[in-house]
């Protein structure tokens, strides 16, 4: 299979290559430390060509996306007068951040088929398989994922938030908020001509704790008990010692 | 602004506003005599730290606060040893249950419901109570006659007794068991040393007196607080050491000075305020089950992966 897919590539990529893109970013790397507050990146890249530039109109779509994981989403529904959760639906997978920016209007940058194929704005990029029968409006699950992320920051589509120069050099710059969740990012950036994909490169941004807060995050998985002790330790430390500060305070 | 990183809740608040809000649930628990872990943990949902987080880091918060308030009362000699450790006993059983069902709630995705309606619930029982009973008292105290302690007929009459020398009671040990028990489930499900149905029924249904009823509610608390902080560290790694810290930090320092201001301040005064915030708390939670959330849908971690 994968045999197969190389050879399609082959057959494949020298029409692609007339154009492509290359890439830069300010850091590849993002260290979650005690006083993390978000992080802008900046990717910068060029247009290489050999060939004299081509026609049609040159799109450029930057997407980072954070790790996937499944999702439980559920519906509340008045039940007994109170507001429960009813209904539902597991999302087979969702990325936690997921930014798009492109050059200029959607629809102008990019075609419903490359989009499907490419798996790029945001409701493509989460993957819903399997609905229970008895929840018949799958969908206003992930439409309800997609609006919720959107309203944390987590999810954004900045349209028009890639400037282009002399359709060679193009720069955005993609906010990552405070509460990032840790692991690989995938950052790809997507070269269109009328819309269809010409060339595309993929990287990765490494998005880890460090220091106190990597510490801190291995010790409660691989060691919880010791993880429990030294957090009842602490608790009683502090709390024993404000009480001894504060009466010395007091006595003298 | 000063944010710091929760590596466990995974979101970045801000320092000042943490010890801001320990330091305020501090002097609360201070002049009451409470942990103050009913308020603690709705608030902590109000500035976005997951619920199972907020709860399970709540139990250990109030292992320092305790622990710092338990100490003033040993040096006045106002701990029932003995009657605290059979509301221990209980105590400890009834957490272990307690994080039995809160995970199998979580699974089910019900565990917010479980909380809020625990809260509702107790909160709403307690605090009325509280109330009447205090207004008695003010009433009573102005006509210049002492209330009357009650006598629960039913409850010297079962087996199992035991002399608790430092309360000066003589009575089974069957009702303070139960007492510790359901306490220990609270402490697990919301989060909170259970101060506030503790320090009640100790004074109405085993009819402790008063003096030594906070101090060995407090000693007890330490400990089933304790082992719920570790249940639910061992069972689901959700106990942020970093956010404890700074709630520690603040608490510890504002209970002093809520002691100070509760010295100063008469009995039933104190409970009548102590049961309005409690109905308070107890109205805003009822309210938020019964009108309809401006978002029906959540998100959560799927489960049995």
């Amino acid at each position: 299979m994968r045999f197969l897919a190389l050879i399609l590539a082959l057959l494949v990529a020298p029409p692609l290559g007339a154009e492509e893109v290359v890439l830069g970013l300010s850091k590849d790397r993002i260290a979650i430390n005690t006083t993390f507050d978000g992080s802008d990146i900046l990717l910068f890249g060029a247009i290489k060509r050999e060939t004299p530039i081509p026609e049609g109109e040159l799109g450029v779509v930057v997407a980072v996306a954070g790790p996937s994981e499944p999702l439980d989403v559920r519906r509340k529904e008045r039940r007994f007068g109170i507001w429960v959760n009813v209904d539902a639906v597991e999302v087979d997978s969702a990325p936690s951040f997921y930014a798009v920016a492109t050059s200029g209007a959607w629809s102008e940058v990019l075609s419903e088929v490359e989009d499907l194929r490419h798996k790029i704005s945001i409701p493509r990029a989460i993957r819903s398989v399997g609905a229970p029968s008895a929840v018949k409006d799958a969908q206003s699950f992930t439409d309800a994922v997609i609006r919720i992320r959107k309203a944390q920051g987590a999810y954004k589509i900045n349209e028009g938030a890639v400037e282009l120069s002399e359709q060679t050099l193009f720069q955005t710059s993609i906010r990552l908020p405070a509460n990032l969740t840790e692991g690989a990012y995938t950052t790809r950036i997507f070269l269109t001509r009328k819309g269809q994909v010409v060339s595309h490169y993929d990287t990765v941004i490494d998005v880890g704790k460090v220091g106190m807060e990597r510490w801190l995050f291995d010790l409660s998985r691989v060691d919880p008990i010791l993880y429990g002790f030294m957090s009842l330790a602490i608790a009683i430390a502090a709390g024993w010692g404000a009480s001894v500060a504060f009466r010395a305070l007091r006595a003298g | 602004m000063m944010y710091i990183y929760l590596p466990i809740a995974e979101v970045s608040v801000n320092a000042i506003l943490l010890l801001g809000l320990g330091g305020l649930v501090g002097v609360l628990s201070g002049m009451f005599g409470v942990g103050g872990g009913f308020l603690m943990t709705p608030l902590l949902f109000f500035i976005g730290i997951p619920p199972a987080v907020a709860v399970a880091t709540g139990a250990n918060q109030i292992v320092a606060s305790s622990f710092s308030a338990v100490l003033a009362h040993f040096r006045r000699r106002a701990v029932d040893l003995r009657m605290g450790t059979v509301l221990l006993l209980g105590g400890l059983l009834g957490a272990a249950l307690g994080v039995m069902l809160f995970n199998y709630l979580k699974e089910l995705g019900q565990v917010d419901l479980l909380v809020t309606l625990f809260y509702v619930v107790f909160l709403g029982i307690v605090g009325a109570m509280m109330f009447v009973e205090s207004l008695r008292a003010i009433r009573s105290s102005r006509r210049g006659s002492a209330p009357a302690r009650k006598k629960h007929t039913w409850i010297q009459k079962l087996p199992l007794k035991m002399r608790f020398r430092t309360s000066g009671l003589y009575i089974s040990v069957i009702p303070p068991a139960l007492v510790g028990l359901a306490v220990g489930v609270l402490a697990a499900i919301m989060g909170v040393g259970g101060g506030f149905i503790m320090v009640p029924a100790m004074i109405y249904l085993l009819g402790m007196p008063t003096k030594v009823v906070v101090g060995t509610s407090l000693f007890q608390i330490i400990f089933v607080a304790g082992f719920a902080t570790m249940l639910h560290a061992v069972s689901s790694g959700i106990v942020d050491v970093v956010l404890a810290v700074l709630l520690i930090v603040g608490g510890v320092v504002g209970a002093q000075f809520g002691t100070v201001i509760g010295n100063r301040m008469k009995a039933e005064q104190l409970r009548i305020l102590l049961a309005i915030l409690v109905l308070a708390v107890c109205f805003k939670l009822g309210l938020d089950l019964l009108i309809r959330p401006a978002e029906l849908y959540s998100i959560g971690a799927a489960e049995g992966m």
